[in-house]
């Protein structure tokens, strides 16, 4: 099954957060201040996230869901 | 169906303070100081703690951003363009924010040392001078602390007002990709982060 997943670029992003702020289902972590981690598991790729982004760093892609459990 | 109720912080409505500073350094120049609690606050939240906790929860000025630029529809919401977030952009807006900074406050040195007088005007994109007079009568302070006022003031606003402008041509928060705090806070958190 094909699934849309939000997928942040760490060398693009300036973790400033507004991604977390936007996030509905709170999936985004800023790691350590260094940059911007999805938790696949919780996302739903509605995309706010990466509208909100300033930096143009989050796509949404669409990954292969039986793939990324193994 | 149950509503969900989104928990609301304190630090959700700094956007005010942000508002609050400039109308007070409209009346008396020397509220401009407050503004260091801005520049200190996440320099201690990336050196103590390694995190971007100020830019993520508690900027005011990114706060104020998105409420002009999403709530009240003042936003294009379009792409900035690749190089407004690129690293040699942020890195140089830097430098160049730093360098202002310290000619800053080197002029207030001139004030303090007697070599300068006290001009009691701010300064807009570095460039244009506005009379600010009405902001200073004198105070129990030096001249060199109300000096320090204004130059600290006009950087404040220079940078909201370009804050504001990316804001309505691009996203809400493109100001935040060059942010100097921002770039400065992100570097400390990264070079804390090699060290594990």
């Amino acid at each position: 099954m094909v699934k849309k997943k939000a997928s942040p670029d760490k060398d693009r992003c300036v973790a400033c957060g507004v991604c977390a702020l936007q996030c509905p289902r709170k999936a985004i972590n800023i790691y350590r201040g260094c940059y911007a981690v999805v938790e696949l598991e919780k996302c739903v790729g509605c995309g706010i996230c990466s509208k909100a982004c300033p930096a143009n760093a989050i796509t949404i892609n669409e990954i292969n869901q039986e793939v990324a459990n193994g | 169906m149950a509503k969900n109720k989104v928990k609301r912080h304190w630090y959700e409505y700094l956007w005010i303070w942000s508002i609050v500073y400039f109308a007070l350094g409209f009346f008396n120049i020397l509220f401009a100081w407050l503004g260091m609690i801005d520049f200190i606050l996440p320099l201690i939240f990336a050196i103590v703690g390694g995190n971007k906790w100020f830019c993520n929860h508690m900027c005011g000025r990114g706060q104020l951003f998105w409420v002009l630029g999403r709530n009240m529809k003042c936003s294009r919401g379009k792409a900035a363009p690749a190089w407004l977030s690129s690293k040699w952009f942020r890195y140089g807006f830097l430098i160049f924010f730093l360098t202002m900074f310290g000619t800053m406050v080197f002029q207030t040195y001139l004030v303090f040392s007697g070599a300068g007088t006290l001009r009691k005007a701010i300064k807009l994109f570095w460039t244009f001078k506005v009379p600010w007079q009405w902001a200073y009568n004198g105070s129990l302070f030096p001249d060199w602390v109300a000096q320090f006022g204004f130059g600290f003031y006009s950087l404040m606003l220079t940078s909201t007002l370009i804050g504001l402008i990316v804001m309505v041509l691009y996203k809400e928060r493109t100001w935040c990709t060059f942010c100097p705090m921002g770039t400065m806070t992100q570097g400390i958190c990264k070079l804390k982060n090699n060290d594990k």
